[in-house]
């Protein structure tokens, strides 16, 4: 690397010569080094949940056997309602709840406490989540101790709270790209407060909203630490049932389910991406 | 004297329809504002103060806590307590856990850094209309589950995984290398999952980067290493401060890697903290660790801010 | 059917003299303390109805803002403003009968041209079959007819343009106010632009209020110009008014070419004061404002008023040397160092003398006008 004046092979056959000068050596390697590290494994676990071989070691056969096992198996029936179920109150409560915040934080003048509410709303964001989780298991044994009421509302309460600065993210972003005349336009055309938000606030935001919801959605369902915790008996969630399964030992039918997780998240995420995109 | 009147009731009805329009936002704001602001600092925020209490309580029989104040759990972390005599002798065992899980969150941040940096500088060069897939592609396994991430890494590092079954296919190895159930594999994993947080940050300073002053320094005689040297890293540096501290805290902070890849056998800050609220049924203990680890990404936060705070000063 | 812009253009012709918007005394600032911007200071003017109403000036003078305070955008810090009559200046935008062509347009992306057209109605609760009926009859006096169920971001700048205008005029607004609304489109577009804004101005009968830093759109388009510098509007007139006679040097300066000469006033007579140029020679120059006091003054006269002649012949009022001539197509202008100091520039389409030749210089006193700094 100390030869840096000598071009390497690659960056000679450039077309561009300006672009040639952008170049480190040895940095395209590495990015795709990175690629390829983040990858791999993934795909590996892929390809493995396709084999129809017990031993999860060589590969022997494409089948898609341990789906049909994956199905079939109770426990993880269970599991998945729990985690939709779960995730989808925590998607709606915490999309809400982070779209009024964004409006407030960016469609008001600018007042006093503003990086305190910042900081609020990032804050599970900044705090290793295992110190939420244990706080967050404190705090409700108390309460049940207390009040004696119990259930996987809790549960939903603390995915709610972890998941309103990933839905806030994306639509504060979307609402400071959106230019302040547009509903300026509105009331000019009489519309009232609460019109200008319905019919012009509101459907140009919607991009954001729906980005932050399955970002919030997808957040949700892939947590562990907080679930581990937090859950009381049988509200065990896919990913605390996936642990629980791997913890005893590695079976395919775990491959074949985390496969189906890891896809559906790679959907959302894609998705989003794609809308991003489309707006541009 | 008509004239004045009028003028006089003007500016009352602009100041009226100002403490109006002022009273309106502020009532607007705090209806927007409270069902976040109270969920997370009810649910999120609080709890922290009655993780402060119940570590000077003492442990439950079944977990939970007994209301008798007690600084256990503090003298726990750094003294053993005889059973039979009640003396205390030091004990660095679980210094130690700490120790190893800051090195090990260290060392995981700086090859976070040695990747994640080449990797942004690559995708800021790209062309503008292919950084979003790239990005795309850097960031997609982030939002996948790192459970399953983890456990991906597992199943290609073990003894019979892909790894060293290519090793032992091509003859470099006669026995497997064994890499699972040690800090190695933990460190491993730890990259493997916290490298998207490095690359964001630092793909955002770099993209700011103007190409030209590249172009100058070569003008200016500068060779490649200078260059890099002399202005593309000065140039990220709140990038690479960003990514580490995005790398170094949840790395610290760390559960299912060391859970999983450590085999229980190599501990971290966060696998001491579970089991308190687990088997070992010991929440004070739990909770004084919990605080201890938040006072730990607290000095790590503020060595930041003060960072910061002067890059901004000269800045400015 | 369109019409020439310098037709109409003119104080009195199609305006009233019924006053439709009176800003009084208004003072706007934003910010506080240290960081204090007044951007409208003490700020009065009448808008008649029915006319074409120009706020010109260069950006930061101040005339958005005003534009932002008739719309409602923005609340006065003192003063008042009075619609037909009724005080608006503490109302929300939605309660004033005033509309607005934002200079982007911001038409709504996620409706039609018929929505986008139809919204201001429908928001004060028109019927539907109305709403229909006006609609129709808008996209037929902006020809767009054929587009009414396009989305809006498959227009060009200048479909955008008719929309945007279409829909501020849907309501029949007593005032339309329009803010930099051609500046986003190329020359030719924009002269066609000038034409149809003229046009629909006299259809609808409405008043209009025109933003823009376009000196030479002001002239062909407007009945009245305000022109405004820091916060303040220097000089109200019809364009006639406000390019033959400037009464500041900064309206002066900002309109047109203008030759700026240093003198010295003696005396004053009525409108007209006694000047002695630095020639020498004493000529009589329009006051532009009776508060002007003998002592050193500016003159302003514009390049097509000043005439050349020989150097012995008797109607010149100085002589020079003649110290380049650029010629720029449709005639030439003569740059000419007058004995006794200072440079004047004569246009004229005819010949004119060489680099170094001698000349006599001619300024007409009617076309001279003393400034007011």
């Amino acid at each position: 690397m100390a030869d840096t004046t000598a071009p390497l092979p690659a960056a000679a056959k450039r077309r561009r010569p300006m672009a040639d000068l952008k170049k480190q050596p040895g940095f395209n390697q590495i990015a795709w080094g990175c690629i390829f590290i983040l990858y791999a494994p993934i795909i590996v676990l892929i390809a493995f949940s396709f084999n129809d071989n017990r031993s999860v070691v060589l590969w022997t056969e494409f089948s898609f056997r341990w789906y049909v096992e994956a199905f079939g198996n109770e426990g993880i029936r269970k599991a998945t309602i729990v985690s939709l179920e779960v995730a989808a109150v925590a998607t709606v409560f915490s999309t809400i709840f982070a779209t009024m915040a964004a409006l407030a934080t960016t469609r008001t003048q600018p007042f006093k406490g503003q990086t305190l509410a910042y900081a609020i709303i990032n804050q599970p964001l900044m705090i290793p989540e295992i110190v939420t989780a244990v706080s967050t298991l404190a705090f409700f044994s108390l309460i049940k101790q207390l009040t004696g009421v119990n259930g996987i509302g809790y549960l939903m309460l603390a995915h709610t709270v972890f998941c309103i600065p990933f839905a806030y993210m994306p639509i504060r972003a979307r609402l400071e790209d959106m230019n302040l005349t547009m509903e300026q336009a509105a009331a000019d055309l009489y519309a009232p407060p609460l019109q200008v938000f319905r019919r012009v606030t509101l459907p140009l935001l919607m991009p954001g909203i729906v980005a932050g919801a399955m970002l919030a959605f997808v957040v949700s369902l892939d947590d562990v630490i907080i679930t581990l915790l937090v859950a009381g008996p049988g509200e065990t969630t896919l990913p605390i049932y996936i642990l629980g399964q791997i913890r005893r030992g590695i079976t395919p039918e775990i491959n074949a389910v985390s496969t189906l997780l890891l896809g559906l998240s790679i959907a959302f995420v894609t998705l989003f991406f794609l809308l991003g995109r489309r707006r541009k | 004297m008509a004239e004045i009147a009028d003028t006089a009731l003007s500016d009352n009805r602009l100041a009226d329809a100002k403490r109006l329009h002022e009273a309106r936002a502020t009532r607007t704001r705090r209806f927007l504002l409270s069902p976040a602001i109270l969920t997370i600092g009810i649910v999120g925020l609080f709890p922290l103060t009655i993780t402060m209490i119940y570590s000077v309580l003492s442990p439950g029989t079944y977990g939970g806590v007994t209301w008798e104040l007690s600084g256990e759990a503090y003298i726990q972390f750094l003294f053993e307590r005889d059973i039979f005599d009640d003396t205390l002798t030091f004990s660095g065992s679980y210094l130690q856990i700490y120790g190893r899980s800051i090195g090990l969150a260290f060392v995981t941040t700086i090859g976070a850094l040695l990747i994640g940096f080449p990797t942004a500088y690559f995708i800021a060069s790209k062309p503008r209309e292919q950084r979003n897939l790239w990005l795309f592609l850097i960031t997609l396994p982030f939002w996948t589950n790192l459970l399953i991430r983890t456990y991906a890494m597992l199943l290609i590092i073990r003894d019979e995984g892909i790894i060293n079954l290519s090793l032992m296919g091509i003859g470099i190895v006669e026995q497997p290398v064994s890499i699972l159930y040690t800090d190695t594999a933990v460190f491993m994993g730890l990259i493997y999952s916290y490298l998207p947080f490095m690359v964001l940050p630092l793909y955002a300073s770099l993209e700011k980067l103007d190409f030209r002053l590249v172009e100058a320094a070569y003008d200016l005689y500068a060779n490649r290493l200078q260059v890099l040297r002399r202005v593309i890293i000065p140039m990220a540096k709140p990038g690479i401060v960003a990514g580490c501290i995005l790398v170094f805290i949840p790395g610290l902070g760390a559960y299912i890697t060391p859970e999983l890849l450590g085999g229980g056998k190599h501990l971290m800050i966060g696998n001491l903290i579970a089991l308190q609220f687990g088997s070992s049924r010991n929440w004070p203990f739990g909770s004084a660790a919990a605080l201890i680890l938040m006072a730990v990404v607290m000095v790590a936060l503020l060595v930041y801010i003060r960072n910061a705070g002067k890059e901004g000063a000269r800045h400015g | 059917m369109p019409v020439e812009p310098s037709a109409t253009a003119g104080a009195g012709k199609t305006a009233s003299s019924r006053t439709m918007i009176s800003v009084d005394r208004v003072t706007k600032s934003f910010g506080s303390g240290n960081h204090l911007v007044t951007a409208l200071d003490d700020v009065s003017v009448k808008i008649r109805e029915n006319e074409f109403f120009t706020l010109l000036g260069p950006s930061g003078c101040g005339k958005t803002t005003l534009l932002r305070l008739i719309a409602g955008f923005e609340l006065p810090t003192s003063g008042q403003i009075l619609l037909d009559g009724e005080e608006i200046g503490h109302l929300p935008p939605y309660k004033r009968p005033v509309n607005t062509v934002f200079q982007n347009y911001a038409l709504f992306p996620h409706m039609t041209v018929a929505q986008n057209i139809g919204f201001g109605l429908e928001m004060q609760g028109k019927p539907k079959a109305d709403v229909d009926k006006t609609v129709q009859k808008m996209l037929a006096m902006v020809r767009m007819e054929h587009l009414a169920g396009r989305r809006t971001d498959q227009l060009s700048g200048g479909q955008q343009q008719r929309v945007a205008l279409a829909r501020a005029l849907a309501p029949h607004p007593k005032v339309l106010l329009l803010d930099e609304p051609l500046s986003a489109l190329d020359l030719k577009l924009r002269k066609e632009m000038q034409i149809e804004l003229k046009r629909l101005q006299s259809e609808t009968g409405i008043t209009f209020v025109f933003v823009t830093h376009d000196q030479e759109e002001a002239l062909t388009m407007s009945d009245r110009i305000a022109v405004m510098d820091t916060g303040h509007i220097l000089q109200v007139g019809d364009p006639k008014e406000i390019y033959d006679r400037p009464a500041r040097r900064f309206v002066a300066d900002f309109i047109g070419d203008i030759n700026i000469l240093n003198a010295e006033m003696t005396a004053v007579k009525g409108d007209v004061g006694e000047v002695k140029l630095a020639s020498g020679a004493t000529i009589t120059a329009r006051l532009s404002s009776a508060s002007v006091q003998p002592g050193s003054v500016s003159i302003a006269i514009r390049p097509e008023n000043v005439g050349l002649c020989g150097v012995e012949d008797a109607a010149r009022t100085a002589i020079g040397t003649i110290e380049n001539a650029v010629y720029f197509g449709s005639g030439t202008n003569t740059h000419i160092a007058l004995d006794g100091g200072g440079t004047i520039v004569a246009r004229n389409s005819g010949e004119t003398g060489a680099p170094g030749e001698r000349v006599g210089v001619i300024l007409p006193d009617r076309h001279l006008q003393v400034l007011i700094d």
